[in-house]
């Protein structure tokens, strides 16, 4: 039965081997509503984007897309989910051989079949939104800054006007203020596009001002969820250990 | 299996365990690398295809290789009709050196030494960026756009192998032939209408065409496994140049064998 959710993960589970990274992960985004998911390093967060994406197939488990499910599905269920998505990579995953439009208009070019000259005059417009000018279109993301790579990847996430924005770690090795830039970006983007997003970080910064709904993911569970405002008065050990960024509690640091 | 499993007490692996280890170990490698060219080519010969890609790496592949080709071929054919020389003069058949050049160079090794070239050039080189592809997530990315990486990456590269691998070979059996001709006239005293008219009396399309038919085989060995490599790449510089070495190593011993497999079948073709 739907519950209007736009993507929901039931009881996902996933190994490697015999190590099992995901126990059962149950998650919902609505429509326009950000969910930030927390988690130390090693508990499983990636995989779980991954799973979402369908960049990994759970071993068991349900993920539905606008109530359809696209578990297993590689076929055309997938792909009108893609067509309706955006991903920000941590490392941005810019194409090398290609121009910063061509990357942002990749999708428009090889996807939609846009025409090249409608394309680039699309990007170019993209990279307004994102504060870059028409001049580093031409650019190859070798010649651009890690900050700038960071924003023509939420330029390429955004080109197509999604309804859902995934987002790995989106202010991972940015300066503080170029962190906050992103994050600024990131809120006035998605409104803009009255997208959901889901994000997954450990920087509570970022999580503060992203988010309108925290998860936290412990040992391949969901171990509490509320909303933002509620993050410091959680009354959960794990995660007043990980906001306060504690090395004693429940949580053992990955060393 | 696992290679503590595989090991008697002391540390001294057990032979037959070993033996199965490895051999399970290789026929599902041998398992892994069949499926992913069966899905390359099955991408390559289907729609959709990506033009701009695919004549990008007819360059990468074709263009940029002409020079490598180029010196490799003069100096192959050089010393092949120096030593043809030096061997026929001992029971007087020197005058054979422009037809044995011929042959040597358009069945065996003008396409031969164009493709260990390329093992190591285009393969090793496509590992390499296939590789960075994957640990910098750039291959994720594509399929988040709507993009299959066999339709995008290694089909164009596997179609600009087996196209471009027969230019290459034409153009190198061309030098080839030229350097031995070269030598020949400048340091041993053969007469250069002469060389050439034997050249061309001997040489038959059926031994161009040998030479090309490799050079197909070829071409798909060196793209699949350029791809194959880089695709399964671990994470960070050591295990891009892993698959950088792998492919290399892999796509030159396969095209040895292949060469003697095709030799093997065609020995008759044209005799």
């Amino acid at each position: 039965m739907s519950t209007g959710a736009l993507l929901e993960l039931k009881d996902v589970h996933k190994s490697f081997g015999p190590k099992q990274v995901l126990k059962g992960v149950n998650l919902d985004v609505a429509p326009g509503k950000s969910l930030v998911v927390l988690g130390g390093s090693g508990s499983g967060k990636s995989v779980m984007l991954k799973n979402a994406l369908g960049l990994m197939t759970p071993n068991k488990g349900q993920i539905l897309f606008g109530g359809e499910d696209v578990t297993h599905d590689q076929g055309k269920t997938r792909e009108a989910m893609r067509a309706r998505i955006g991903m920000l990579f941590q490392s941005a995953a810019l194409f090398d051989s290609l121009t910063v439009w061509e990357n942002i208009a990749f999708r428009l070019l090889n996807a939609d079949g846009m025409k090249r000259k409608e394309a680039k005059e699309r990007a170019i417009e993209t990279l307004k939104q994102v504060r870059l000018g028409s001049d580093v279109a031409d650019l190859t993301p070798a010649e651009i800054s890690g900050g700038m790579q960071k924003r023509v990847g939420l330029a390429r996430a955004i080109v197509s006007k999604p309804d859902l924005i995934f987002f790995d770690e989106p202010t991972t090795g940015l300066d503080p203020i170029t962190a906050d830039a992103i994050n600024n970006l990131i809120v006035e983007q998605t409104k803009a596009l009255g997208a959901a997003a889901v994000s997954i970080t450990h920087d509570m910064a970022s999580a503060r001002k992203i988010a309108d709904e925290i998860a936290m993911l412990f040992e391949g569970v969901i171990i509490w969820r509320g909303p933002a405002s509620e993050i410091d008065s959680s009354g959960n050990a794990h995660v007043d250990q990980f906001v306060h960024g504690r090395a004693d509690g429940p949580i053992q640091p990955a060393l | 299996m696992s290679n503590a499993s595989t090991k008697r007490k002391g540390g001294f692996p057990n032979p037959l365990q070993w033996l199965g280890a490895a051999t399970l170990g290789m026929l599902a490698e041998i398992g892994r690398l069949s499926i992913f060219t069966g899905k390359t080519m099955g991408a390559a010969f289907s729609p959709r295809w990506y033009p701009a890609q695919i004549i990008r790496q007819m360059i990468a592949i074709g263009f940029y290789s002409l020079p490598v080709v180029g010196l490799s071929a003069v100096f192959i054919g050089a010393a092949l009709a120096l030593n043809i020389y030096s061997g026929g003069s001992r029971f007087g058949a020197e005058q054979f050196v422009p037809n044995i050049v011929v042959l040597g160079i358009t069945r065996e090794l003008g396409v031969t030494i164009t493709g260990l070239m390329l093992a190591g050039r285009v393969s090793a080189g496509i590992a390499a960026e296939i590789g960075a592809m994957r640990v910098t997530e750039q291959i994720d990315a594509l399929k988040t756009l709507s993009a299959n990486p066999f339709r995008y990456l290694y089909a164009p590269r596997f179609l600009a192998g087996i196209l471009t691998l027969p230019i290459l070979v034409l153009i190198a059996d061309i030098i080839g032939v030229m350097g031995g001709w070269a030598v020949s006239t400048l340091g041993l005293g053969f007469d250069s209408t002469t060389y050439l008219r034997n050249t061309l009396d001997f040489l038959t399309w059926q031994d161009v065409t040998v030479g090309l038919i490799k050079a197909v085989a070829f071409g798909a060995v060196i793209a699949v496994m350029g791809g194959y490599h880089g695709d399964k790449s671990s994470a960070g510089a050591t295990g891009v140049g892993r698959a950088a070495t792998f492919a290399m190593v892999g796509a030159a011993v396969l095209i040895l064998a292949f060469n003697y497999l095709i030799s093997t079948l065609l020995v008759d073709f044209g005799s």
